[in-house]
């Protein structure tokens, strides 16, 4: 078992990366093609989940790519957050995959050019595990290039006029983010001389307090505009809706989290002496209230929920800004919950817009009667989000409130006061939005849409007639079943929240003593 | 380790023309900032290698001294690649950009205009209704004989009627220039 481990490693980043290439090869059958896709997904998913009891049990592995022992050669690091992640990165990712080539197979209008999503899908996800592997911080570059690259392609998919537009928008502003990237990277080099995060960990902390803040804040203003910060999160409402709904669903579920995941690691590892704790608290608050006042003024349901998606950031934010294991332990549970759920509503909402015909709450209305499961999908993720109880939104934000208490500071308290505020916010857009789209009638209606005035009158007859009632549209049993899969999931958040809490506690109690991280890595003497 | 003057004054050079044409709303200007801006930080990073002796030993003196550092143009080899294959894209993009709207320039998004037009929509139909109640409505305290009539959205109800022909809706005109 111990010796299978180092083994595992690197197979999360390997097998998607040859999977996209036999996928290329495939490109004429299509049903070969998506054979291969999810049989590569689920043995990634059942990999990390091997790796995560496995780590949990036997503390971290690193392998050495190509031979080459740190710090020279590169490194590939997995610990109990990156394999964390990884497990809640392939269960997401598979799903969607499943739920992407459902809706490609009962979609005639052909905007989903089937055989460039699977091989860019499987690239993105090599990218996003790269990314939570990396010990270095050059490889954590590539590990964002790749999955950013992919995510142009998926964007953009189809190229019509307005995801090009919101394409544009996105590419150019990730390009900028990951040119401060590059160039936080150049800079760290020539005063440290190494990329190994590990050397990085004991090196940067020798430098003068000015330079280690240029190069803190250069890694996290990149970062920042990945993970959507206010005020860097300007880019995201405005091109995630656009892209077809399978991809904004993994996009808003993983690629922000991935910056989440990268500023955990700079400010845990990389700068765990010098911190910038008031002004990224400062951050997350206006990230929380403004993000949500966004999603208030909007009429569509994908850009209500990427508004309350930034907006949600603040809270994971909150938690590593704290600094402490509590905060920490709080701000790793809350990314998972956030991950499962974000996505589970979107899929939702692209079983929504198939339903109804749009998403925009102006002309949806009646779908609580006329698709009552579909209803019932959106509207467990949707209470979890805004932190009902029991659900695991509630279990996650108690736990940062009670870290921010633990604090005794009016900075952490005023964070308390900002999040409940959007939290109850969130529950105001979320009850708007389900009473417009599910529960009114959809001749009442801003802008009707006749076919669903239509079918509800019809369903209102035959229920006064006492006959029995069956929808004309229907949503593919298995884009049904991927969506049920994730919310599913969400419950089981809350269900096994203890074991889950205890290992994300575990996960943060290894962030918070950089040194394990060094001597893992580096070897006994740790230099 | 020196660096040569004129080196880092054209990676600075190279940082400012990018940003200042990344800013600009043309496409293209956009393209060349962002060739720009990938060159300044991948010369940023070689710079980081410092001046010296290629990192080549002949077998038996295996001295560093006086020799460059290797790992800065192994890394910026990636970057070049990944700078090339971006610029690629976002050629191929700006070129489908043009074929669809024919304009080189970033296009508005329509649903955020719509949010905008609809706050603007709504706040003046405020504002109409309070001039409405206050003053010269009906249930003013004193109403002014021969006002127009106005609807509930506070347009006047002859011009309502009168849409279709153009001779009622002169007449609505007439009435106003009158008071």
């Amino acid at each position: 078992m111990i010796d299978l481990l180092p083994v595992l490693v690197p197979l999360p980043v390997l097998l998607p990366l040859i999977g996209a290439g036999l996928a290329l090869v495939l490109s004429k059958h299509s049903r070969a093609q998506n054979i291969v896709s999810i049989l590569i997904l689920s043995a990634v998913m059942v990999i990390s989940l091997v790796m995560l009891f496995g780590i949990d049990a036997n503390g971290p592995q690193v392998v050495a790519i190509g031979g080459w022992e740190p710090p020279a050669g590169i490194v590939l690091v997995a610990d109990r957050l990156s394999s964390l992640m990884l497990v809640v990165s392939s269960l997401v990712t598979l799903c969607v995959l499943i739920y992407a080539l459902s809706q490609d197979a009962n979609d005639d209008s052909n905007e989903t050019p089937i055989s460039v999503f699977n091989p860019s899908y499987l690239v993105l996800c090599a990218g996003v595990a790269n990314a939570f592997l990396a010990g270095d911080l050059f490889n954590l570059y590539v590990g964002f290039e790749m999955f950013l690259v992919a995510s142009y392609v998926l964007l953009t998919l189809g190229a019509t006029a307005e995801r090009i537009r919101a394409g544009v928008t996105y590419v150019v502003v990730s390009l900028v983010s990951s040119v401060i990237f590059l160039a936080a990277i150049g800079v760290i080099y020539s005063a440290t001389g190494t990329v190994n995060i590990a050397q990085l960990s004991e090196r940067l902390s020798e430098l003068p307090p000015d330079v280690q803040m240029i190069l803190h804040v250069l890694l996290l203003i990149g970062f920042g505009i990945k993970a959507a910060i206010f005020p860097l999160s300007f880019w995201l409402p405005d091109s995630y809706p656009t892209a077809p709904a399978p991809v904004t669903a993994v996009f808003a579920g993983l690629l922000t989290k991935v910056g989440i995941y990268a500023i955990i690691r700079t400010e845990t590892l990389l700068f765990a002496e010098s911190s910038l704790r008031v002004p990224l608290l400062i951050a997350a608050a206006l990230t929380m209230v403004v993000g949500i006042l966004g999603a208030i003024a909007q009429s569509e349901i994908k850009r209500i929920v990427s508004f309350t998606l930034v907006s949600h950031i603040g809270y994971m934010l909150f938690g590593v800004a704290l600094g402490t294991t509590v905060g920490l332990s709080a701000a790793i549970y809350y990314t998972v919950h956030h991950i499962i759920v974000q996505t589970a509503l979107f899929l939702a909402i692209g079983m929504v817009e198939m339903r109804g015909g749009s998403t925009s709450t102006r002309s949806l209305g009646g779908l609580m009667v006329l698709s009552p499961a579909l209803s019932i999908i959106f509207f467990i993720p949707a209470l979890n989000l805004s932190g009902i109880p029991p659900f695991s939104g509630f279990i996650g934000k108690v736990a940062l409130f009670a870290a921010g208490f633990a604090d005794h500071d009016w900075l952490a308290v005023s964070l308390i006061v900002a999040g409940t505020v959007t939290s109850l916010l969130t529950l105001y857009v979320i009850g708007r939005t389900f009473n417009l789209a599910f529960w009114r009638d959809p001749a009442d209606a801003e802008e009707p849409n006749e076919e669903l005035v239509a079918e509800f009158a019809e369903r209102k007859k035959a229920k006064l007639a006492g006959k029995p009632w069956k929808s004309q549209i229907g949503v593919p049993g298995s884009m049904f079943a991927a969506t049920t899969v994730v919310v599913v999931a969400s419950i089981i958040l809350t269900v096994f929240a203890g074991p889950l809490w205890d290992l994300s506690d575990r996960a943060a109690g290894n962030l918070q003593s950089p040194v394990n991280y060094v001597t893992d890595v580096l070897g006994g003497d740790g230099s | 380790m020196t660096l040569p003057f004129i080196m880092v004054l054209a990676m600075g050079v190279l940082f400012a023309s990018g940003i200042y044409l990344m800013l600009e709303r043309s496409l293209t200007r956009v393209l060349l900032g962002f060739i720009l801006l990938g060159n300044g930080v991948n010369l940023l990073i070689i710079l980081t290698a410092g001046t010296g002796n290629p990192p080549l030993t002949d077998g038996e003196n295996l001295s560093t001294e006086g020799m460059s550092d290797p790992l800065p143009q192994a890394l910026i080899l990636t970057a070049i690649v990944i700078t090339f294959a971006v610029t690629a894209f976002l050629l191929a993009m700006i070129y489908r950009s043009w074929r669809l709207v024919r304009a080189d320039s970033l296009q508005d998004d329509t649903a955020d205009l719509q949010v905008a037009i609809t706050k603007m929509i709504d706040s003046e139909a405020e504002a109409s209704t309070d001039y409405d109640d206050t003053e010269f409505g009906d249930e003013a305290e004193s109403p002014i004989t021969g006002a127009i009539d106005l609807d509930d959205d506070g347009t006047p109800k002859e011009r309502d009627a009168g849409e279709d022909s153009s001779e009622e809706g002169s007449k609505g005109t007439t009435m106003e220039e009158k008071k």
